[in-house]
């Protein structure tokens, strides 16, 4: 019960399994590619229309007070934003295509530059806070389930969803609060100690960083950066894990329950099979599929709360990019960063997908 | 005469949920001997598969054995651990399930089913044993053993059945509960898998509990018949006289609706109305809304099973 | 004159009782929907009578010491502009109520028909209505409400609008999943066939049998965009300073952590996950009430 209607809506209307179990694995790649390619020209003019057409001029918004037209002409010029509307969105296109993000309001300097020096912060905080998210999720989950309608299994699902009415930057200061200024085990703020950025893998005198400190760290062999690194990433990761777990605490729940009610699963019980046998490897393994489905689903969630918690934390990840540039009023960046989810957000699903169908028994037997 | 191989003595069993409280069993008792073969009848939500669940201490929660007494070859099951009662599961009791299509796990091949079982209850038992001593049983059951690495979908029904059974019988087990074994078979297969049962029976002197709501079956298979309304008993007694003589309206009313070539004249009638809501249960004898021979204490007071005729049944006709 | 303000509060009552009963007895979900509704109509109720009830202005400043800790005579305490943490508290909800229901209101005014009319057509309008509406879904939504609002200004209707844009999808696709097992129902296909038209079939046959969904939906939209519009207000797309708002002090009150003063945040950030968690239980229960999952 409590099944929220967006788990049984959650499928795009190219629904997945049961359309597909005549099609081939290869023609159900392409065919979503394919899919993808729409999806994406349509947020791209999407975001397009947003930031270029819906103020009406956002050369003129980025200046507060009034500006005189020989600057702002200038500064449009700058920018390509005095030529024709059509002629703009092709521009925007076609430098999409070269990967060009656009030109900072602030110092015309390129937008890509700053996403992808800032995107592997949110990609190790989004990695962790998955890890947290899902493995709480589907313990709790899988012990709800199998203690159905005990008190165990009641207050499980009201944290679930009561996890979820918590705005994660509310959590994320009362974790400061209690974790970092109280009680002092965790800092307050911030991705590493200054001075401590883990510098990778160094062969002859050259780094290669994946940007990902934790990685980093391991691969330069240094433990105090590791320590480091993990401490500045716990509770920025908690706070956007805990809030997002409620959706798997159910998901597994659900399924648990289905599974458990199963005959072949009562006929191995009465057959004396251990209980951890039956729980786990065949319950469970049932719901790891629509846990792989889900994550994806979820994905975009992460990168929203990822906005937020960066902010929370001084995170210096492609978010709390995003929220400065909004203090500036520098659309551009602003409309480079929004675009860059997107891509993201298609690509992660991407892949998924394309993983789903290859691991599902239907399509493969 | 020895002891009963099974004794259950008042036995209840009651699910709870946010919406009340369902009497599932109601103080059921009734004893099995050794080699004999017992036939619980009646409709859906009689509480006849939570009856044989209970016996192996396998009630799905919400639902809870909170009473009564289970003795089986001198255990007290219900006082029995967690981990013994697992290991008594399937080596000295094993269930025999509905649907074969779904009782067995559809990723795995039979002989891993049948690994699985073996090692589980013996641990030192090697692979290769395991296997030899599967073919052999499905062999005896029918079944080449040559069809031991393949899936459960890539078996009939009544293959599926037999593999089941040889699950249930592989380690030799002094009770077996099948419940509704046939009823997701058609009948040809139907009457082959009950040729088998009773084979079998025969051969290794196998104490059975036979579940099902098709009094039809019992007939041929079970030394004595429950009869089962509700959560409750309404008649026990030896399968032959209560075909020849049914005491209870309920009884009666299940011989009337099945099929009967000798007394066409007595069959095809259904029984009006509809089972019970446990939750709501009416008062007195649970049957009295649907009873053609209903009068006054019927709604007022439980009848009492007693012992009339030769078996035992409870109705205020023969208090 | 006629009847008093507590008989007609009574009236509502011995009406309502009894269905409070029969809520009590559906189970898990019953109990979600009274926990629910109380929930929001105490946080309503509070915010309505909040005028009346707060003991200083919550705007004013300096009605007490600096950041001074929750005591009698400011029992949540100040914060750093001297302003009385309980007026804030009690005034709070206002902008995030008139957000949330604008909101709704837009995504039904827009979503609701879109998604009918689409479904029921099918072919291309069905299909590129999905296309863009899944487009929309797939998107993170906080980064779209951030992106139309920091184009669109500050301001209750602005933040209302950014909001709505990323839930109509929602909606959208509730309504198509019904839709499209209503319309296959031969009481659809008999007025289709004699002759009925389109707008008539929607409106009699097919939208009545939707509302239940669209209620639930809506239900739980409202805790979505209470939170969005905290969110949106966190990253400084919310409104002027002048209002009291939770979502306000969620934001500033971050700088004053650091110097210990919890009080601050704490009370907004719990009104704020309870008026969510009232919206989500009622929502949850009336999506369970209308479409019970079978279990056991």
């Amino acid at each position: 019960m409590l099944e929220s209607a967006a788990l049984s809506a959650g499928n795009s209307y190219l629904a997945r399994p049961d359309s597909f179990t005549f099609m081939s694995l290869k023609s159900y790649v392409i065919a979503r590619i394919l899919l993808t390619i729409p999806m994406i020209m349509l947020l791209l003019t999407f975001v397009f229309l947003i930031i270029r057409v819906l103020p009406g001029d956002p050369a003129s918004l980025h200046f507060e007070k009034n500006v005189d037209p020989t600057t702002l002409l200038a500064f449009k010029k700058q920018l390509g934003l005095d030529k024709p509307l059509l002629t703009q969105y092709f521009d925007y296109l076609i430098g999409l295509a070269h990967g060009d993000f656009g030109k900072s309001m602030q110092d015309y300097s390129p937008v890509s530059q700053q996403i992808f020096s800032a995107f592997p912060a949110t990609l190790e905080l989004a990695i962790n806070a998955t890890i947290i998210m899902v493995v709480l999720g589907v313990f709790l989950g899988a012990v709800a389930g199998r203690y159905y309608n005990t008190m165990r299994d009641h207050s499980i699902r009201i944290f679930g969803i009561a996890s979820y009415a918590i705005p994660v930057f509310f959590l994320g200061e009362v974790l400061i609060m209690v974790f970092g200024i109280y009680l002092r085990w965790f800092p307050a703020g911030g991705r590493m100690y200054p001075g401590l950025t883990p510098l990778g893998l160094t062969i002859n005198g050259t780094h290669y960083a994946t940007g990902l400190y934790v990685l980093d760290s391991l691969l330069e062999g240094n433990w105090e950066k590791l320590s480091y690194a993990i401490r500045y990433l716990t509770l920025p990761s908690l706070a956007l894990g805990l809030v997002l777990c409620g959706i798997f605490i159910r998901l597994t729940r659900s399924n648990m329950l289905e599974t458990l009610q199963l005959d072949y699963v009562a006929a191995a019980r009465a057959r004396g099979l251990k209980e951890r046998t039956v729980v786990y490897s065949y319950a469970l393994r049932n719901a790891f599929l629509p846990i792989l489905t889900m994550m994806g689903l979820q994905f975009a969630a992460l990168l929203a709360g990822a906005v937020l918690t960066e902010t929370t934390f001084s995170w210096p990840g492609l978010g709390r990019y995003l929220v400065d540039r909004i203090s500036f009023r520098d659309y551009i960046a602003i409309q480079g960063v929004v675009v860059f989810f997107g891509l993201i957000v298609a690509a992660v699903s991407l892949v998924v997908d394309i993983l789903y169908a290859f691991l599902d028994p239907r399509i493969r037997l | 005469m020895g002891d009963p191989l099974l004794d259950v003595r008042d036995l209840i069993v009651e699910y709870h949920s946010l919406r009340g409280c369902v009497r599932a069993v109601a103080d059921v008792s009734l004893s099995l001997e050794k080699g004999a073969t017992l036939g619980l009848v009646g409709e859906s939500g009689s509480g006849k598969s939570t009856l044989g669940f209970s016996l192996l201490r396998m009630v799905p929660p919400p639902g809870r054995i909170v009473g009564g007494q289970i003795t089986f070859d001198d255990k007290d099951l219900l006082r029995q651990s967690d981990e013994e009662m697992r290991r008594i599961r399937g080596s000295q009791i094993s269930m025999i399930f509905q649907d074969p299509m779904t009782s067995l796990n559809p990723v795995k091949k039979i002989r891993d089913h049948f690994i699985e079982l073996y090692r589980t209850h013996d641990e030192r038992m090697t692979k290769e044993e395991a296997v030899s001593r599967a073919v052999k049983l499905l062999d005896s059951l029918g079944i080449g053993g040559d069809r031991i690495d393949n899936y459960p979908h890539q078996f009939s029904g009544g293959m599926r059945q037999r593999v089941m059974i040889g699950l249930a019988l592989a380690l030799e087990p002094s009770l077996i509960i099948a419940d509704e074994p046939t009823t997701a078979l058609d009948v040809i297969v139907e009457a082959q898998i009950l040729e088998l049962l009773k084979q079998l029976k025969a051969e290794h002197q196998l104490t059975m509990i036979l579940i099902t709501h098709n009094i039809g079956i019992v007939a041929e298979m079970a030394d004595m018949i429950g009869v089962m309304y509700a959560g409750q008993i309404v008649e026990l007694g030896p399968t032959e006289d209560i075909f020849e003589d049914p005491l209870h309206p309920y009884t009666k009313g299940l011989l009337e609706s099945a099929p009967n070539i000798e007394h066409p004249e007595r069959s095809m009638r259904p029984i009006p109305g509809s089972p019970p809501d446990l939750l709501n249960p009416p008062t007195g004898c649970k049957f009295h809304p649907r009873c053609p021979k209903v009068f006054e204490p019927c709604p007022l007071r439980e009848p009492a099973l007693l012992e009339r005729k030769r078996r035992l049944v409870a109705c205020h006709l023969y208090d | 004159m006629g009847v008093s303000e507590e008989e007609t509060y009574g009236r509502i009552l011995v009406q309502l009782l009894p269905r409070v009963g029969a809520l009590r007895r559906r189970g898990l979900a019953g109990w979600a929907i009274l926990a629910g509704g109380t929930i929001v109509t105490v946080l309503a109720t509070m915010t309505l009578l909040a005028p009346w009830i707060s003991p200083y202005d919550p705007i004013a400043i300096n009605v007490g010491p600096l950041l001074s800790p929750p005591s009698s005579q400011y029992p949540l305490g100040t914060n750093h502009l001297g302003q009385d943490m309980l007026s804030r508290v009690y005034s709070g909800g206002a902008i995030m109520f008139q957000v949330s229901i604008l909101s709704v209101i837009v995504c039904l005014l827009v979503g609701v028909p879109i998604g009918l009319f689409a479904s029921y057509k099918g072919g291309y309008t069905d299909k590129v209505a999905s296309l863009v509406m899944d487009s929309i879904y797939a998107f993170p939504g906080l980064v779209l409400a951030i992106a139309i609002a920091a184009m669109l200004g500050p301001g209750v209707v602005n933040m209302a609008l950014s909001i709505a844009v990323v839930y109509v999808p929602s909606y959208f696709r509730i309504i198509r999943s019904q839709v499209l097992t209503i319309k296959e129902l031969p009481y659809v296909d008999a007025a289709r066939m004699i002759g009925a038209k389109t707008r008539t079939t929607l409106s009699s046959y097919v939208l009545p049998n939707v509302v239940p969904s669209i209620v639930a939906v809506a239900t739980i939209n409202f805790a979505d965009a209470i939170l969005t519009a905290a969110g949106l207000t966190f990253v400084g797309l919310g409104l002027s300073v002048a209002t009291p708002d939770w979502g306000w002090d969620l934001t500033y009150g971050r700088r004053l952590l650091t110097s210990g003063a919890w009080w601050v945040i704490a009370f907004p950030g719990l009104m704020v996950v309870l008026l969510a968690l009232g919206f989500t239980l009622l929502g949850e229960g009336l999506s369970e009430l209308f479409s019970p999952r079978l279990e056991r």
